[in-house]
């Protein structure tokens, strides 16, 4: 109640204050605005953030120690005896304190003395909001007067409004970074608790992936084997596959809607191709399963080959088709970013279409291209749904794309689908091939952004 | 894109007709290597040209003059066939090399590019090497099949074009690397590698240093002993200095074409008057 009344009287008093300050601006020189150093509407943003920021850092300051500081002081005054536990039973008397302030019935008598440290809870609890509603308007209102008594024509209200911006925008950008970095760091400290219990060279050249660990002592299969080799191998097959479906196809109907194809026909097209992003994966894993896998056998078995049910060849084609409108969408962009001028060029000395092409236009148009294959080998890799149901969950060790394989997206999938412990080897190991996955796509990413620098030709 | 045929006597009439203004106005000997009749180009519904008749003479610099917009450049890109790349556009009348019909049905654009090459206003160097750049053209039509021929065929390109010194050192850098000036003599180097007979320039020196202009302006003079040049150009002087005709174009049409000094010195038309002394344009 008294957050949003703040919330209110913030936004109230900084829009107030941009008008008060431009107007105070248009004063300070009698009208007369190129007398000023910055144009009027400088002054008014200026006055508005000296309003609003302060109050709104000190709220968000508040905010994150107001429940621990209150906390405290409940605790404080409850006798020594029920304060001077282990951390658990300390933590369970907060959950009383909490749940009593905030109504909630527990069905356990307590202690009168906690009931009154929850009742000093609520207390202490709406003091300080108060305290925050009256110190926070009074922040606001004296940032608006100091500001306002700061203008005059020389004031360098522009230079200050826009150094407030560029913090605001550097803030954005760390927020995305610190996002990364944070998510990096838990997946690096779940992986050592991994590779505490399991020796990390066993993890990355082991040839055995068994993942099932007993929970009994007496139960069948207790051995778990953390092998990582066969999950690579399988990523890499099948990765291999869609790639060769994906990157001849897509690059061919690039190079055909955007050197041959007539406007119409490209405008027809290009909607249609774009469909088959647009569809779930899900959906593309049952026509792997259903559709394109009993085919593959059928095929296979007229010509005499033994082909599993679930092959990586099933499931590999049908990733490559998804990846299709990626590769020919940025491609199509990047050959159609290659200027008129070079193909005008080729032409004026001779130059078949076809020999502009492949000689003029694909090279110029060769690190996007490299970065488009590179995105889309990314996406393979990390494709999970599609491996899962075409190409099974048998973590084979093999080359031939006749066979069930697995990848190390769809076993992260499996281990940690459903209950899990997260202390025993089986579930941190997912954190483990997290890990590798992160590494390797980190790497491929790169190596794409060292080619697209060392290539790229500057057209203006 | 089609050669609309008019019928055999109007076209005849035209030719007639337009050969004896030339006659008239044509003081020079020298054999005619390219002719036009009665070219009219439309893009979509709009006209650009409306019936242009001109005698290219060999071994001689034609320089094309006008206001922008006045059909300079799309006359300049009838001549290679370089139209037929722009959805929409129709040529009308009659374009000969050495007396053949170029939008004749025996013509190929591949055959007739290789005979009447192109140098762009800006400069558009392959994002290749030096040495591969002035290759390509020789490449593509088979024109030397020995790695010694074609060093020799660079050579040759590179030295006519007078950039070998330059760049002799470095013919496996990229030729982006190099400055606007030399980019643009290294595009005139390849167009003259495969030994074309008319050589066409769309404003070339448009985006050049006064510096880089001069080399290219001797470079145009030098080249007209072994070759035709067309060359379209916004600057009146640059017309006067390398080019012994001048044609000069106007919303479409040619208004008159005629010694470089005559136009410069005495034009008979009045836009052209208007147009040389500054008055418009």
């Amino acid at each position: 109640m008294q957050l949003s009344v703040l919330l209110v009287v913030l936004a109230l008093l900084s829009v107030t204050g941009y008008y008060l300050g431009r107007s105070t601006a248009v004063r300070a020189v009698d009208g007369r605005v190129v007398r000023l150093h910055s144009v009027p509407s400088y002054h008014g943003m200026y006055v508005a953030l000296w309003a609003g920021l302060p109050a709104l850092l000190l709220f968000v300051l508040w905010g994150a120690s107001e429940n621990w500081l209150v906390m405290q002081m409940a605790l404080a005054g409850l006798p020594p005896e029920l304060t001077s536990v282990n951390e658990q039973a300390l933590n369970l008397l907060k959950a009383d304190i909490l749940n009593l302030a905030h109504g909630v019935t527990t069905g356990r008598d307590s202690h009168a003395a906690v009931k009154a440290a929850a009742a000093r809870y609520v207390e202490l609890h709406s003091l300080s909001r108060w305290m925050l509603l009256a110190i926070g308007a009074a922040m606001a209102m004296g940032g608006l007067l100091f500001a306002r008594a700061r203008i005059e024509a020389n004031h360098r209200a522009r230079n200050k409004v826009e150094r407030v911006l560029n913090l605001f925008l550097v803030g954005c950008s760390l927020v995305a970074i610190l996002t990364t970095i944070g998510i990096v760091l838990s997946l690096l400290f779940e992986a050592m608790r991994f590779f505490a219990v399991y020796p990390p060279l066993d993890f990355l050249f082991g040839l055995h992936w068994s993942p099932q660990t007993a929970m009994r002592a007496d139960q069948v299969g207790s051995s778990g084997s953390f092998g990582a080799i066969p999950l690579f191998a399988g990523t890499l097959l099948i990765t291999v596959i869609s790639m060769a479906v994906a990157v001849p196809v897509g690059l061919m109907s690039a190079i055909f809607m955007s050197e041959y194809a007539s406007p119409n026909i490209r405008t027809a097209l290009k909607p249609i191709l774009e469909v088959l992003a647009g569809i779930p994966t899900v959906v593309y894993g049952f026509f792997a399963a259903l559709t394109m896998a009993p085919f593959i056998r059928g095929v296979g078995q007229s010509i005499g080959l033994d082909v599993a049910s679930e092959s990586a060849l099933g499931a590999g084609i049908v990733m490559g088709v998804m990846i299709i409108p990626f590769v020919s969408s940025l491609s199509d962009d990047v050959i159609n970013a290659v200027p008129q001028s070079l193909r005008d060029g080729s032409y004026g000395l001779g130059a078949t279409k076809s020999e502009t092409i492949r000689q003029v236009v694909l090279p110029a148009a060769l690190p996007g291209i490299v970065a488009a294959i590179m995105l889309a080998v990314s996406r393979a890799i990390g494709e999970t749904m599609i491996v899962v149901m075409a190409a099974g969950l048998s973590a084979n060790l093999t080359a031939n794309p006749l066979e069930a394989v697995t990848t190390v997206t769809t076993q992260i999938a499996t281990l940690l689908v459903g209950d899990q412990e997260f202390d025993s080897p089986k579930t941190l190991s997912a954190f483990g091939l997290g890990l590798v996955l992160f590494l390797v796509t980190l790497s491929l990413n790169m190596i794409a952004l060292k080619v697209v620098q060392k290539y790229r030709e500057k057209y203006d | 894109m089609s050669v609309q045929t008019e019928t055999l006597t109007d076209r005849t009439a035209a030719m007639t007709q337009a050969a004896m203004t030339q006659t008239a106005a044509r003081a020079d000997t020298a054999a005619i290597k390219m002719l036009a009749r009665n070219v009219k180009v439309y893009y979509g519904p709009k006209q650009a040209l409306k019936g242009i008749n001109l005698d290219i003479l060999e071994n001689r610099v034609l320089a094309l003059i006008g206001p922008s917009g006045c059909g300079k450049s799309t006359f300049l890109r009838c001549l290679n066939r370089m139209n037929d790349t722009i959805e929409n556009c129709r040529v009308d009348g009659t374009l000969q090399l050495d007396g053949e019909d170029i939008y004749g049905r025996m013509i190929d654009t591949v055959q007739l590019r290789a005979r009447v090459g192109m140098v762009f206003q800006k400069p558009n160097p392959f994002p290749k090497s030096i040495y591969d750049n002035i290759a390509y053209g020789p490449r593509i039509h088979g024109m030397a099949t020995h790695r010694d021929e074609m060093d020799e065929v660079v050579q040759k390109s590179l030295e006519r074009a007078g950039l070998w010194n330059e760049v002799k050192d470095r013919l496996k850098e990229p030729g982006t690397g190099l400055s606007g000036g030399q980019q643009q003599r290294l595009c005139i180097a390849r167009a003259i590698a495969v030994s074309p007979e008319v050589i066409l320039m769309d404003e070339p020196c448009s985006a050049l240093d006064p510096i880089a202009t001069a080399h290219i302006e001797e470079l145009i003079d030098e080249l007209r002993e072994n070759f035709t040049i067309v060359i379209v150009t916004h600057n009146m002087q640059q017309a006067a200095r390398v080019s012994q005709k001048t044609a000069f174009f106007h919303l479409g049409d040619m208004v008159e074409c005629d010694d470089t000094e005559e136009i410069f010195t005495n034009p008979r038309d009045e836009r052209t008057q208007g147009y040389i002394t500054g008055r418009y344009g």
